[in-house]
């Protein structure tokens, strides 16, 4: 498959980028963070995204969505970074929407894949339990009791944790890992090559909003974008909560790698989007700032350091594609594309962020310029899901050392 | 080409390609020392080695896509395309290195005479005469237009005066394409002529240049009154310039595969290999571990980027600065690798002569790697033309 988008597909980015500056542009972000918005998004914008058909371009069309694929969720996601949209996109339309297409009984795939699609519902996808992300180091659990399920744990860093109407939640199975031996001495988690190998007991919950037990706390972010806190306390749950039934438990392993395969390469188009369009607008004040009697554009330092960013952002534009592709072609091998996508598109990300506030001088440093808020979304981007660190170290297990 | 005409001629390429290339030249270039550049002097390694380049050249087939008028095979793309598929298929090896293929080839058929064509191109395409590129000078490297090398027309000749440096294998090259000055009195691009002539001419000399690497084929190369014929002009007099920015934007392209290994080892497995893994199966030196992990991305990205580059130029959206922009990334990336090979090798790879280290190998390949970044355009050149002829910044 050729690397370049599709004409489909790039008439679907023109139309997510004229559809977003008109609907959301970075005022948007300004003013849900300035009137500390209690949704932390717009209720009517992403009605307008359903309209569009955004929100279900992921869900297959058999339960209303559009049936695309991850390339064009990248598109969309790209758009956002662009613009800094707060949405439940990532959220909702990314993280559930695969989550329950991959792992999703009939039943619970009629029950949330139409309203995901159709914006009456937000789903969302809860899995760090540390400060650093890290999938093996997961500690809720979840009993089997006579009529279902007992979910006890913590989750954090959970994206539009407070206003969705359901959380996907990954637990330990109780009795499973004791049974496979999988908990070192003192819960250290398994650091070798073989960590990806340890005898897999995680399965994914639907916990809904109101489930007895179930705190939600909604944290501030740097990036005034909505993310929470779950407090899991004895959450009492039905046997078809799990996902996936009865669960397979390769099954299920298999759809909490695509789904977090599909977010990391979602956010890595995103954070793409960010450090573009951080870029984009570098240059024009590199062309229009005049000090010392010229542009500052003509300072050849300044020039070449443009020069190098684009050079790396056309690079990790590529790695972007290529991941996205390999999610559609198929997503069960994508992991080394999809870590090589999320950690260049940190490292570019950040330097374009970077370079962006300090080549705007003084004023990049005021919060009145756009440029401080591509950079605080930039660092929460790069979090999510996996630093360029931790992509970087997956990649190399992949690769044998 | 219809797809039963394409499988004919794939057909007869293999059969022709399985009765004429010798077993020894299916065998892939491992050495400096294999490569066949042909030329009066050539000393071949093989009489396979010959025999594969003279048949080749015969057919034409060191230059496919030449017209068959002047030495080539005359196929047309698709075809050429088959035939190099056909090549890989068998493991042939190219039967021909040459500047006159790559370089001054591409220009005569753009800017030489017919007689310039007829006269060079066969005996390029034979393999019988073997050039050199005589452009840099020690007082214009970047800044390659400021050349000062003279040539003063004395009825119909040329008269040569000066020096180049950096002139690959000009020690043993047979003639050579050169970068003159016809032209003092206007600006330093308008008086830039470019003319061949044969490097036996009275008054040529060589002298090789060595590396921080070792050996080189690098040669100084002096010019003391050397009369060229005034028909071995190419293109206008005093129009050089646009011969030379055509070609260096070839050069350019050529360099920028550097970057792209597709056949090098895998910097981990080599890590693993020399320094071995710990107790949990990693490699056992955590901080190399990490710095080859994001070698081995920045490398898979830009093998993407190198793609992608020939998707966007095959759908009509050609970058114009794409080239610069491959070649300033393939060049830091080759260098970063050789670090890390190096860092590999720890004191072995320190090694600088002996069996054991094969003479140093290792860090005469890591040494050499610092000039990517130097030569076909510095990384800074490289970087001007981004910002001019991509961002569009100002005064450029």
């Amino acid at each position: 498959m050729a690397l370049i988008l599709t004409r489909e597909q790039r008439m679907l980015a023109d139309s997510v980028r004229e559809f977003l500056v008109e609907a959301s542009p970075v005022s948007a972000l300004r003013a849900l963070r300035d009137a500390r918005d209690p949704d932390g998004y717009s209720r009517g914008l992403w009605q307008r995204f359903a309209e569009m058909g955004y929100t279900g371009v992921l869900v297959p069309e058999a339960h209303g969505g559009l049936g695309l694929g991850h390339v064009e969720a990248g598109v969309v996601m790209e758009g956002i970074g662009r613009q800094l949209v707060a949405t439940p996109f990532l959220a909702s339309a990314v993280l559930g929407a695969t989550a329950l297409a991959r792992a999703g009984s009939a039943a619970q795939q009629a029950a949330w894949l139409p309203r995901i699609a159709s914006a009456q519902a937000i789903v969302t996808f809860a899995i760090d339990e540390r400060p650093k992300h890290d999938p093996d180091a997961i500690e809720t659990t979840a009993r089997r009791t006579a009529d279902g399920w007992r979910l006890d744990g913590e989750k954090r860093f959970v994206p539009d944790a407070h206003v969705a109407d359901a959380w996907i939640v990954v637990a330990r199975v109780a009795g499973d890992a004791e049974r496979a031996g999988v908990r070192a001495a003192g819960g250290a988690r398994p650091s070798g090559l073989a960590r990806d190998a340890a005898p897999r007991t995680r399965a994914l919950f639907l916990v809904p909003r109101d489930a007895p037990g179930a705190r939600v706390e909604r944290t501030t972010m740097v990036d005034a974008h909505n993310a929470g806190r779950l407090a899991l306390a004895d959450v009492s749950l039905p046997a078809d909560a799990r996902l996936g039934g009865a669960g397979d438990d390769a099954a299920g392993e298999a759809a909490l790698q695509v789904t977090l395969d599909a977010a990391r390469a979602a956010l890595a188009a995103e954070l793409l989007g960010v450090a573009s369009e951080a870029f984009d607008r570098t240059v024009r004040y590199l062309n229009e700032r005049r000090q010392f009697g010229k542009l500052i554009g003509e300072f050849q330092a300044l020039q070449h350091r443009a020069a190098h960013l684009h050079t790396e952002l056309e690079i990790t534009r590529a790695a972007v594609l290529r991941a996205l592709q390999s999610l559609d072609e198929d997503a069960s091998r994508a992991s080394p594309a999809v870590s090589v996508a999320k950690a260049r598109a940190c490292d570019s990300a950040s330097l374009a962020v970077q370079e962006a506030v300090q080549m705007h001088g003084g004023i990049g440093m005021t919060d009145a310029l756009d440029i401080g808020l591509y950079m605080k979304r930039a660092r929460v981007a790069a979090e999510l899901l996996g630093d360029a660190g931790f992509h970087a170290d997956r990649y190399a297990r992949s690769r044998g050392y | 080409m219809t797809t039963t005409t394409s499988t004919d001629f794939a057909t007869g390429v293999r059969a022709w390609l399985q009765a004429n290339c010798p077993p020894e030249m299916r065998r892939p270039v491992t050495s400096e020392d294999d490569v066949c550049w042909g030329g009066r002097r050539f000393r071949f390694q093989s009489e396979a080695q010959r025999l594969w380049m003279q048949r080749m050249g015969e057919r034409g087939w060191t230059v496919p896509t030449w017209p068959k008028a002047y030495g080539g095979g005359g196929l047309s793309p698709e075809e050429a395309k088959i035939l190099r598929r056909e090549m890989a298929a068998l493991g042939c090896r190219s039967p021909l290195d040459s500047f006159g293929i790559w370089m001054l080839g591409p220009a005569l058929l753009k800017y030489g005479s017919e007689a310039q064509k007829l006269e060079h191109l066969p005996p390029i395409a034979r393999g019988e005469i073997r050039w050199c590129q005589g452009y840099s000078e020690p007082n214009a490297g970047s800044d390659l237009a400021s050349l000062a090398t003279r040539a003063e027309l004395d009825g119909d000749e040329f008269v040569v005066n000066g020096q180049k440096t950096w002139t690959s294998y000009a020690d043993q090259a047979d003639w050579i394409f050169c970068l003159v000055r016809t032209d003092s009195t206007r600006g330093k691009h308008t008086g830039i002529s470019f003319l061949l002539f044969d490097m036996t001419s009275p008054g040529v000399s060589t002298r090789p240049i060595t590396l921080i690497s070792g050996k080189s084929p690098f040669c100084e190369t002096f010019f003391d009154d050397v009369r060229v014929p005034r028909r071995n002009l190419v293109g206008e007099l005093d129009g050089g310039w646009e011969i030379a920015k055509y070609l260096l934007a070839h050069e350019r392209e050529m360099i920028s595969g550097i970057g792209d290994r597709g056949r090098a080892k895998p910097l981990g497995q080599v890590a693993l290999a020399q320094i071995g893994a710990g107790a949990d199966g990693r490699l056992a030196e955590p901080m190399l571990r990490a710095q080859i992990a994001r070698f081995e991305i920045d490398e898979a990205a830009f093998r993407a980027t190198i793609e992608r580059t020939t998707d966007l130029l095959r759908a009509g959206e050609a970058n114009p600065a794409a080239a610069s922009m491959l070649k300033y990334y393939g060049a830091e990336l080759n260098k970063r690798r050789w670090e890390l090979m190096m860092a590999c090798g720890g004191s072995d790879a320190l090694e600088w002569e002996g069996e054991r280290s094969r003479d140093g190998a290792i860090a005469r390949t890591w040494l050499r790697s610092k000039a990517n970044s130097i030569e076909g355009g510095t990384s800074e050149v490289q970087l001007n033309v981004v910002a001019k002829r991509i961002l569009g910044l100002p005064g450029a």
